[in-house]
């Protein structure tokens, strides 16, 4: 499990510098010269050097293709884990969960004193964590969407055709660029100590609730 | 203590990324093999699972066409005939009978239109339409041999060319196009006679061809041999 989720991270930044690099051949979404009524603040815009794999075209697509391997496989993995282990009862944001993430938003806007009881994750961590998957998903599937556009034309007209598919997968970098950097902050203002239980497995930090 | 090996290999994985992310990194020679073998991979996925000889690409209404499309050659000006009526397409290779085609000889031959999506390996797309013969129509005028396992285009674009897996190119949207849009293929797209298919990114498509060889050896190819995927399809 730990080790997917290092797996996916390393990986997940060489497909977004790789992915950037790619994006610099054509910066812009819309059928060629035509127009594109959905907005794009990165239209014509190319991104810095130390932001990109692969040195040019070719480089980023080698890299690109190579990592979409261990990106599909360890995400495949991960599922099929969750699922066979039952973990996912943790993890899957339901319907029932609404009333939960409703009392744990009050909790976090003072508007309720005490801590809405839990299980390994409160309702609005089970949200964050469903969404982060789907998203993760929907990265894949756009992305064949873009690969074979052709051979998979059923796919790529259901995210609205070729150029639309690129804009999802475009716009899926900047949600998870998103998701990292609050991820990262809440691990480091609520609880450092699960840093250190995702390296090595053993968690001695203040949330007796973590097993 | 395992755990904690990991953790200096990611580390070291980490460091070295942001490292060569710094450089613009295509791989140096450490990686860069094994990018290309994976690319490989690649190519051998594209054709076995992804490639199917006959499901057709999407074909689009013709007040759908894209206004202009551009125009990509690789030789300092636009590459044109001396004696357009000299040129004849040389088919030749691992075929019973090699021919010498002329573009009258090709008109000649049942025709096939159609308009479709044209995908650019930088991200582009624009749809026109296209006029020609099936490539299976002139293998089956030269009879290739069963040893061929895939065909080079060459053209008169400083020595622009392609090599193709022999499924992709006898698929049956892969043809020799003389007509682009209703018109005589202009010389800025390949005039006067280019490779096009659907199922293939732009740049697989060999403009300005002067022959077709049939090979049992992977032909290889202007980007390709630079790096870009060889198998290149859609």
């Amino acid at each position: 499990m730990r080790l997917t989720h290092w797996l996916t991270f390393v990986v997940l930044v060489g497909m977004i510098l790789s992915g950037l690099q790619i994006y610099g051949a054509y910066a812009r979404f819309g059928e060629r010269d035509g127009p594109y009524y959905a907005p794009n603040p990165f239209q014509d815009h190319g991104f810095p050097t130390w932001s990109r794999l692969g040195g040019w075209l070719a480089g980023g697509l080698n890299w690109h293709f190579t990592l979409m391997w261990p990106l599909t496989l360890g995400g495949l993995l991960y599922l099929s884990y969750l699922a066979a282990s039952g973990e996912w009862r943790s993890l899957l944001f339901r319907p029932r969960d609404i009333r939960g993430a409703i009392e744990m938003q009050k909790y976090y806007l003072r508007l309720r004193k005490d801590h809405p009881p839990q299980g390994k994750h409160n309702p609005l961590q089970k949200a964050a964590y469903t969404f982060i998957i789907l998203l993760g998903v929907l990265s894949v599937l756009s992305g064949f969407a873009i690969y074979k556009p052709t051979q998979l034309s059923w796919l790529t007209a259901l995210f609205g055709g070729f150029q639309a598919a690129r804009y999802w997968h475009f716009w899926a970098v900047w949600i998870f660029t998103g998701f990292l950097v609050v991820h990262v902050l809440l691990v480091f203002i609520v609880d450092p100590a699960s840093l250190r239980a995702m390296i090595t497995g053993w968690y001695r930090g203040r949330f007796p609730s973590h097993d | 203590m395992i755990d904690r090996r990991a953790l200096l290999r990611l580390a070291a994985g980490a460091g070295t990324a942001s490292l060569v992310a710094a450089c613009g990194w295509d791989g140096g020679n450490a990686v860069r093999p094994l990018l290309l073998d994976v690319s490989r991979f690649n190519d051998w996925v594209g054709e076995k699972i992804f490639f199917s000889k006959n499901r057709l690409a999407p074909e689009y209404p013709v007040a759908e066409r894209t206004a202009r499309l551009p125009s990509y050659f690789i030789s300092p000006s636009l590459p044109m005939l001396e004696n357009p009526s000299a040129w004849r397409l040389q088919v030749a290779g691992l075929v019973r009978e090699p021919q010498a085609l002329s573009l009258e000889q090709l008109h000649a031959m049942p025709p096939t239109s159609y308009t479709v999506k044209h995908h650019c390996v930088e991200g582009w797309s624009a749809i026109a339409t296209w006029h020609g013969v099936p490539v299976s129509a002139i293998a089956e005028r030269c009879g290739v041999l069963p040893q061929a396992r895939y065909v080079r285009f060459d053209s008169f674009d400083s020595g622009y060319s392609n090599g193709w897996d022999l499924a992709s190119a006898m698929h049956p949207q892969t043809i020799l196009a003389y007509g682009m849009n209703d018109n005589p293929l202009p010389p800025t797209h390949g005039a006067p006679l280019r490779l096009y298919s659907p199922t293939k990114l732009g740049y697989k498509m060999t403009k300005y061809l002067v022959s077709l060889t049939f090979t049992a050896e992977r032909p290889g190819g202007y980007w390709e041999d630079q790096g870009y995927p060889w198998f290149g399809g859609v």
